[in-house]
């Protein structure tokens, strides 16, 4: 069979595997180093019929992405640390109103303006804590083109699913990099699609109501059933409530349909754990090195293995227990000051023995420097 | 009342002080609406934050109560992907042209079918009584307890000068106008802006000694006039009514239909 063959940046990747899971709407602001995710988009949208609008900044674009979900599409934005920042109090407003929607946030380093062209994972803590107050959230990840393909494709899957925005916290250097993608054919990935409600019209249709499944059918704008949105805290029916029993079963809604599928939702890869003295811990582009350093001292005898994440929120802390219990040590490999460090000590048995094995200098992680970090960690100096 | 049908009375009573302005340029709304004999089905009330914003809560439609200053930008969003819908946007003054003035400003440039609907009381009325970017100047806010020094907007000049293409305004004083110019306002195809000077009596009135909403509302009647009448020529500080602009220009989603178009042919 001929497949359908790309050599294509991370960041056309995402554009593939969100027109493959159906986005027919995106707004966006340029910012580096995601813009080429607009500017391919700009393209392919109103070829099949999508739409595409480039808005006054990235607070208006998350704001549009909502608007356009409400009426029945599935829709995605993208952006930088910076844009990203701006979103923070749209995103809550997605949490809260449970919109289906796709954000990307391609990283770079920060904070502030920081150092646009160059890549860093120093936004997964502002994935998981960007906007006040308590919730849950999903964030994926990927290494590279294929799992990025599938990633994004599963995040708008979950996104529908669970009737929640979703992130996806990309990097400058699988962003920019260039290597082989192979777009599935039609029906080789499942897709989610949205969940109507099967309520008729003139029958009271109850937007915020979950079934038995905890799922929340909805009903598109401009359809047969009339009903509120709301940020505040809401009744059954999408009206702002203040009484005790109806904030506190919202809120345990919001946070409990994430935080109790914790294994559910975890997605990740395990390269030679099974006797792995070494347990790397990695995720993103810094886990192209993990890999590299893992098979090449393999090859040396040396029981080295790698985790790559790729569900980063919520986070799988059981899941890291165990596949680290065996270990020596665990080292984990990121482009930031410790962010994943922080909670991987906290999820395994002895948070002493997890090192961190990093740069945070815009200059991607190599595997010497993660092989000179695992000398000292070994005791066999540098 | 033939307007009670748009209202969803399970959510009443509402929750505007007595005297407030709201209720007139609501009761407006909905008499446009019913004069166009449009289907609840076919609109989408976007609001953000604010007494003013609360309106979508209490009327029978596809009802999307957003975050402050952004109900333009979520407008955006749903009349972009369902163009048939109308969109109607009320916002108070300092959601609109606040936080809100970079998507008024913008949203106008675009001249997409969305209906803006600025209710301005000059203040910010849930949090307290605070000045807003249409106080003006000498009035007395609880920010502003020496009298404010901030010179206001013109909302008929700005959204002009932004590309809206229909432009108008009125008071609650003027109730006919308010239903006349939501109605001409709907039924334009373009980016709509319709200012309704609207009182309130608990914050902007008690502070500034207007006395009640009935006194409040014969001010109206006196500091305001309709377009170019001889009263204006004679006291350039009476307040105009009337449309400001009414004018067809190329309608945005109409332009991206085209952009489609071009797509799907190459």
């Amino acid at each position: 069979m001929q497949r359908n063959v790309k050599f294509v940046q991370g960041n056309e990747a995402c554009v593939e595997a969100a027109v493959y899971a159906g986005l027919n709407f995106y707004a966006g602001y340029p910012i580096t180093p995601s813009s080429e995710i607009a500017e391919l988009l700009s393209g392919r949208l109103p070829a099949i019929g999508g739409k595409f609008i480039q808005m006054e900044d990235e607070i208006a674009s998350m704001c549009a992405i909502i608007g356009a979900s409400l009426t029945g599409n599935k829709v995605m934005t993208a952006t930088s640390g910076p844009g990203f920042s701006l979103m923070q109090e749209s995103l809550g407003y997605a949490i809260m109103a449970e919109i289906p929607c796709v954000i990307v946030n391609v990283m770079r380093g920060g904070p502030s303006t920081g150092i646009p062209t160059h890549g860093s994972q120093g936004d997964i803590n502002q994935a998981r804590w960007g906007t006040h107050g308590d919730h849950s959230i999903l964030a994926f990840t990927a290494s590279n083109h294929q799992d990025i393909f599938e990633m994004t494709v599963t995040a708008f899957n979950m996104a529908e699913t669970y009737r929640t925005p979703v992130i996806l916290l990309f990097d400058e250097v699988v962003a920019h990099m260039r290597e082989r993608l192979v777009i599935p054919e039609t029906g080789e990935l499942p897709l989610v699609d949205r969940l109507r409600t099967s309520v008729r019209e003139g029958i009271d249709y109850h937007p915020y109501l979950p079934r038995e499944d905890g799922r929340l059918p909805m009903s598109d704008f401009g359809g047969v059933h009339r009903f509120n949105v709301t940020g505040l805290y809401h009744d059954m029916w999408g009206f702002p409530s203040s009484e005790p029993r109806v904030v506190h079963e919202l809120i345990r809604h919001l946070f409990d349909k994430l935080e109790n599928r914790v294994n559910h939702l975890a997605r990740y890869k395990e390269f030679f754990l099974e006797d792995a003295e070494y347990v790397l811990v990695s995720y993103g582009s810094a886990a192209r090195s993990a890999l590299h350093v893992v098979k090449e001292r393999r090859l040396r005898g040396e029981r080295l293995g790698l985790l790559e994440l790729q569900t980063l929120w919520p986070f799988p802390k059981e899941m890291i227990r165990e596949k680290c219990a065996n270990a020596k040590a665990v080292i984990v490999v990121e482009l930031n000051l410790g962010q994943v460090l922080q909670l991987v000590k906290m999820a395994v048995n002895n948070p002493e023995r997890v090192f961190l094995a990093n740069r945070i200098d815009g200059v991607f992680i190599t595997p010497i420097d993660i092989m000179n970090i695992l000398r000292l960690i070994q005791g066999k100096g540098v | 009342m033939a307007i009670n049908k748009y209202l969803r009375e399970r959510f009443f009573p509402h929750l505007w002080c007595p005297g407030c302005g709201h209720g007139t340029v609501l009761n407006g709304m909905l008499r446009a609406v019913d004069k166009l004999g449009m289907s609840k089905n076919e609109i989408v009330m976007v609001s953000g934050i604010g007494c003013s914003a609360r309106i979508s809560g209490y009327v029978d439609f596809h009802t999307l109560h957003t975050i402050h200053g952004r109900a333009l930008a979520f407008a955006t969003g749903v009349k972009m992907s369902r163009p048939e819908l109308n969109l109607i946007v009320p916002m108070g003054d300092g959601d609109a042209l606040a936080i809100g003035g970079n998507h008024f400003i913008h949203a106008a440039r675009r001249n997409i079918d969305i209906t803006a609907i600025v209710m301005n009381n000059r203040i910010y009325g849930m949090t307290g009584g605070q000045y807003s970017p249409l106080s003006g100047q000498d009035i007395i806010a609880t920010t502003a307890p020496y009298a404010s020094i901030d010179p206001s907007f013109d909302v008929v000049e700005l959204s002009r000068a932004a590309g809206a293409t229909f432009i108008a305004r009125t008071t609650t004083y003027h109730v006919k106008q308010i239903d006349d110019f939501i109605k001409q306002a709907i039924l334009h195809e373009g980016f709509s802006v319709v200012e309704i000077l609207t009182q309130c009596p608990t914050h902007f009135g008690r502070k500034n000694k207007q006395g009640s909403a009935v006194d409040m509302m014969k001010l109206y009647r006196d500091i305001t006039t309709p377009i170019g009448s001889k009263a204006k020529q004679e006291n350039p500080n009476l307040i105009e009514r009337g449309i400001f602009v009414q004018e067809d220009k190329p309608e945005y989603c109409r332009e991206y239909e085209k952009i489609i178009e071009k797509a799907m042919g190459s």
